[in-house]
């Protein structure tokens, strides 16, 4: 089974699909994703599905699930780079994705996740994770 | 079949032996149609054509349409018609042209009356009535091509995605949004979405006649799937009338926002992107 990787930026987790996603790697990348995100304390999750030419509604639904442990995870989930394709056929197939953030690009999402971090105001401009491994019991 | 080798034979005889005749009477009747639409030359000239080609495939046995000695005749004549379907001459006009064979060649018959001309003529008009819903055929097909050809390039020219700004795009709607128009427009929005990477789209409907729930379905389709892509849809141009229908049908537009103008949605944007605006900061002074 392949597994999506999960590339660490700053404060931000990155995932990158190239993959079509089976429901094992689904499955998978929740696991490994929620894992990552307490070892790490990050407070951003960008998911990249640029490469996904297809997504079903099982994706579709992995995607809000992702975006709801990570905000019990207190970290801000934001979908990048999905075609134009897939946005008409999850409208026509009337999964609007609800309680998932969306940017164009990853660079655009970064900027989201930062702004966010801004308007909550807590632990000031400082973001870095080892300040926020070692405050943490 | 319209007619036999004999009467075929009598026929191109009396075809051959009174060329200018008929087609002078020929074009003498379209004329009287067209009032002035056609110059004489013009018609003489499709009068010649059309007789020689006739004469042409009697002379090589046809006795009906269909059949292989007339291809060029139904050419001709196809010709003839999808000309005449191109320069806006009506239905009626264009059969005219065909059913004028009948009257020029009455004319020349009414100064040889002879035995079996009668039979000779009833043929004859038989053929040209095949010749005529032929025309007729061919006229139907060429509008109906017209039409099609006009409505594809309708759909090409009347969805523009523009810039406005940096990071803002606008589609000006223009016209009546049917379902095959909703899906271009939403297509053609998004790729540009992803190719300027703008976070910020305005739907413009002033140009939009009516908006009723399917044309509202459309476009609140359009924004959601740009929201899943990640930008922001703004709809702006929405007129008095337009704005007590969407009310009356209970269309809800939920959190997306709507502006009057395209000016304001402007504004609201830029506003959005951090960008002061020149009435802003006037109204601050004032």
């Amino acid at each position: 089974m392949e597994r999506v990787p999960i590339l660490k930026i700053g404060d931000i987790l990155l995932v990158s699909i190239q993959v079509d996603m089976s429901d094992q790697t689904a499955v998978a990348l929740q696991e490994d994703l929620a894992e990552r995100i307490v070892a790490t304390g990050c407070h951003g999750v960008i998911i990249d599905i640029t490469a996904l030419d297809i997504v079903d509604s099982f994706v579709g639904r992995m995607l809000s699930t992702i975006a709801s442990i990570s905000r019990v995870l207190d970290a801000e989930t934001v979908v990048v780079g999905m075609r134009p394709a897939v946005a008409i056929t999850l409208v026509e197939l009337g999964l609007s994705l609800n309680g998932i953030r969306t940017a164009l690009n990853v660079e655009r999402g970064m900027e989201l996740i930062a702004a966010e971090r801004a308007d909550q105001g807590d632990d000031e401009f400082d973001y870095g994770p080892d300040t926020e491994l070692t405050a943490s019991p | 079949m319209a007619l036999n080798a004999d009467e075929s034979g009598r026929l191109v005889d009396v075809l051959s032996r009174h060329v200018d005749r008929i087609t002078r009477r020929w074009a003498e009747v379209v004329a009287a149609q067209l009032r002035g639409r056609l110059s004489q030359a013009e018609l003489i000239r499709q009068g010649q054509e059309l007789h020689r080609a006739l004469l042409d495939a009697l002379g090589k046995g046809a006795v009906d349409l269909t059949s292989e000695e007339a291809t060029e005749l139904r050419a001709v004549l196809a010709e003839f018609s999808r000309g005449q379907a191109r320069q806006g001459f009506s239905a009626t006009e264009t059969a005219t042209g065909v059913f004028a064979l009948k009257d020029a060649l009455l004319t020349v018959l009414d100064s040889d009356q002879s035995e079996g001309t009668l039979r000779d003529y009833v043929g004859f008009s038989a053929l040209v009535d095949q010749m005529g819903l032929f025309t007729f055929e061919t006229y139907v097909r060429t509008r109906e091509s017209l039409i099609a050809d006009q409505a594809e390039q309708l759909l090409e020219l009347s969805t523009p995605v523009v810039k406005l700004w940096e990071g803002v795009v606008a589609v000006p709607l223009v016209g009546t949004l049917d379902s095959a128009r909703a899906q271009v427009v939403m297509e053609r929005l998004l790729q540009t979405l992803v190719d300027t990477g703008s976070p910020y789209a305005i739907i413009d409907i002033t140009g939009v006649p009516a908006v009723d729930t399917q044309v509202a379905q459309h476009i609140l389709k359009t924004v959601v799937a740009a929201r899943l892509m990640g930008a922001d849809c703004i709809i702006s141009g929405i007129r008095p009338q337009i704005a007590q229908t969407i009310v009356a049908l209970g269309i809800e537009f939920g959190d997306i926002a709507t502006k009057a103008s395209l000016a304001d949605a402007l504004r609201h944007v830029l506003r959005l992107t951090g960008v002061e605006t020149g009435r802003r900061q006037s109204r601050r002074e004032a």
